[in-house]
């Protein structure tokens, strides 16, 4: 379709057209938070696109090295605030590297437990937001009725819905209810039919798909040059998750498959591959946590918190899978109670440039496309 | 018709205070201009959503500064974005209000001993008329917030304030 | 798949000097520390040669060393004089699957290192913002420019150990 609009603007000859700058400015209802896009503009035809990011920047990394390394937990929270467990976990998991400690066994299967949750609640934001950028609005409604059901459950054990400071260095901070694992399972059991109602509704439909395939194709060694984690690298062909090629706590317990796209209704690695891959994602993730609360030991979950958390002069770099990516923290200690550094490798600072490449020779609509399949939070962004 | 139905005895005539029926029309329906920043942002989207629902109390989201009553500011306030903040509060026309959600943009919220970048509270560069505490608000303290908007303007009166 | 010191030994018999020291005594990792002028050439050699394959970047980090001696300006603060800035580097390779750590120091006064950019696109990005927070200049980079903090911050690089905080920024109040 764009090589025909192509063809009519050289054909004209006596038409004379001028490039045109359009700001897609910080303030704007689809771009997921404050962005801003500079678009170099022929008519409608996208030529460049050029993203100014560092409207949110919170300064992150100074006030890690102002706290100590338990105070820093809700700072790292912030960060990605749709998927605020698994940031704790990533920077629990490196620091209990750096101490060398064990954890017991009914921590890591509560972890793992929330971890997933986690995971499919921020699945749904985004596809939730995906379809009201596109125009349907009725997705978004059912995937936050699905949302709330989650946050119940987190606010049973923790007390928040959002920004839980609930996985600590070493352990958690409150045991789980003890009506917990039945509303897990029941929650589980309502959710796979959901699945189901929400690919009829969005995934199938004609004019999402016309919206969506062939559109922002990345070819998969782009992908890989630029740095792309996450579920956008699994949909341009490779089978590459954290959990399985570099395991962490107890997944190498757990039978679960990895998605990757396959291009069946357009070509592999365009923005319905994302999409769909987010949404199998989903059902695996209920598989583990099916597992997780048939196997689960009892324990105590803050025996093994240390009074003072004082690591020996080092470095390490450990990494896990956020739902956007490749999650790594990188902390160089000194031998005192505060972190020297602690530099985050978000995945969605690294995802976020390619943003160029996808766009060039489509139209303006189609950038909300693009960059809604792309999944940015923007805190993570500009941390 | 709704609350109104069936109500009066005579027809026709409904006799009232001009500022009365101007508050009232004003406070049933404050539209609002979408502006989330932070995690806030994603606790507006949820009261927007079925479960506590937004509409029911007139408020729908309207993607453009010109065509809004209310701006919520939900989320921290950079000092690279106060600017453009300052800047789309002058273009929303009169009569207008703000209410700041969340401690960030209260007064910055957990960032405010090291924060290098963070703008230390909204009230730095627009005024405000309702604040939101919490990190973030639950959704049924923005619905109060929004309450207690609704009753600072039942209390607005035409009249010139004399001493 | 290649162990840290495998690689050194084939990094020392190929470019000789510029490749520094092997450190293995600290915990955690093992780094390789290498001239920060050379080390594009290097990285060229372990994406391209055959058994090594590193075609994927996973991080890049400035770091302030704060190795330098404390002293007091005129206006009464403390600025750090002498030391170094390091960068260091996280690479992998997606077939082969082995994992190398570099590293690169260059002196505080003047910060110089080669760009990576050309190799690994997603070093662009990580190299900007090691400019913007602490100051490193990245040469042959495309598009040097900061990216977090606005294009007319004045006051410095902020992720250093002796920055200082403005008062004042286009009318608005910093501290609280």
């Amino acid at each position: 379709m764009a090589a025909d609009i192509e063809n009519k603007v050289t054909t004209t000859e006596k038409l004379k057209t001028e490039e045109m700058i359009l700001n897609m400015g910080p303030q704007h209802p689809s771009t997921h938070g404050v962005l801003r896009l500079e678009l170099e503009l022929e008519g409608e035809l996208i030529l460049n696109v050029k993203p100014h990011i560092g409207y949110l920047h919170r300064c992150f990394e100074k006030h890690a090295e102002a706290m100590t390394y338990p105070q820093v937990i809700p700072y790292t929270d912030r960060m990605d605030y749709l998927a605020s467990m698994y940031n704790e976990f990533g920077y629990a998991i490196a620091v209990e590297k750096l101490l060398d400690i064990k954890i017991p066994d009914r921590v890591e299967y509560i972890r793992v437990i929330m971890g997933e949750l986690q995971r499919i609640a921020s699945h749904l934001v985004a596809l939730g937001t995906y379809g009201a950028d596109i125009g349907a609005v009725t997705p978004f409604l059912f995937c936050f009725r699905d949302r709330e059901k989650i946050l119940s459950l987190f606010e049973m054990t923790c007390g928040a819905r959002l920004l839980y400071n609930y996985i600590w260095v070493g352990g958690l901070s409150h045991d789980i209810h003890h009506d917990f694992l039945r509303l897990t399972k029941d929650f589980v059991d309502y959710f796979k039919p959901k699945i189901k109602e929400l690919n009829d509704l969005l995934s199938y439909n004609k004019i999402f798909i016309e919206r969506t395939a062939n559109v922002g194709i990345l070819p998969l060694d782009t992908a890989i040059n630029y740095g792309i984690t996450g579920p956008m690298l699994r949909a341009s062909g490779l089978k590459w998750d954290l959990r399985k090629d570099d395991p962490y706590s107890i997944y190498d317990k757990f039978d679960f498959d990895i998605p990757v796209g396959d291009g069946r209704m357009g070509t592999v690695g365009d923005s319905w591959d994302r999409y769909f891959v987010r949404v199998l994602e989903m059902e695996q993730s209920l598989r583990i946590i099916e597992q997780a609360v048939a196997q689960i030991p009892e324990g105590d979950v803050t025996s093994a918190i240390p009074k003072r958390v004082k690591p020996v002069v080092g470095q390490v770099y450990s990494r896990v899978e956020n739902p956007r990516g490749e999650l790594g923290y990188f902390i160089i200690s000194n031998g005192s109670v505060n972190p020297f550094r602690v530099k985050v490798r978000g995945p969605s600072f690294v995802n976020l440039a390619v943003i160029n490449e996808l766009c060039k020779g489509h139209l303006v609509a189609d950038v909300i496309t693009i960059l809604g399949s792309i999944d940015i939070v923007l805190g993570e962004v500009d941390r | 018709m709704g609350l109104l139905d069936g109500q009066f005895t005579d027809d026709n005539i409904v006799i009232s205070k001009v500022e009365d029926l101007l508050n009232w029309a004003r406070l049933s329906s404050l539209w609002q201009m979408g502006f989330g920043l932070a995690c806030c942002a994603i606790e507006m989207m949820a009261t927007s959503a079925s479960h506590y629902d937004f509409d029911r109390f007139g408020v729908i989201p309207r993607p453009s500064p010109r065509q809004s009553d209310v701006i919520i500011v939900s989320g921290t306030v950079t000092l690279k974005m106060a600017i453009r903040i300052k800047r789309l509060y002058e273009q929303m026309p009169d009569p207008k209000y703000v209410i700041s959600m969340g401690s960030c943009s209260n007064c910055g919220g957990p960032y405010w001993e090291h924060g290098y970048h963070v703008l230390k509270g909204v009230d730095r560069v627009i005024p405000v008329d309702v604040y939101v505490p919490g990190c973030p608000p639950r959704p049924e303290a923005l619905l109060e917030g929004l309450l207690k908007l609704q009753d600072k303007i039942r209390h607005e009166s035409l009249v010139k304030k004399t001493a | 798949m290649k162990t840290t010191e495998e690689i050194f030994n084939l990094l020392k018999e190929k470019f000789g000097d510029s490749i520094i020291e092997l450190k293995t005594d600290v915990p955690v990792e093992h780094f390789i520390t290498i001239n920060p002028l050379e080390i594009d050439k290097v990285c060229n050699f372990l994406v391209s040669k055959d058994d090594l394959m590193f075609d994927s970047l996973m991080n890049l980090s400035g770091v302030d060393d704060a190795n330098g001696e404390t002293q007091k300006d005129e206006a009464d603060n403390n600025t750090i004089v002498g030391g170094t800035l390091s960068v260091y580097y996280h690479i992998e390779s997606t077939s082969i699957r082995h994992k190398l750590v570099l590293k690169v120091s260059t002196p505080r006064e003047n910060p110089e290192v080669s760009s990576v950019a050309e190799i690994w696109k997603a070093a662009d990005w990580h190299e900007r913002e090691a400019y913007d927070l602490l100051g490193i200049k990245f040469l042959n980079h495309p598009d040097l420019r900061r990216i977090l903090m606005p294009y007319d911050w004045e006051a410095g690089y902020p992720l250093r150990k002796d920055y200082k905080n403005p008062e004042f920024y286009q009318g608005m109040k910093v501290p609280y």
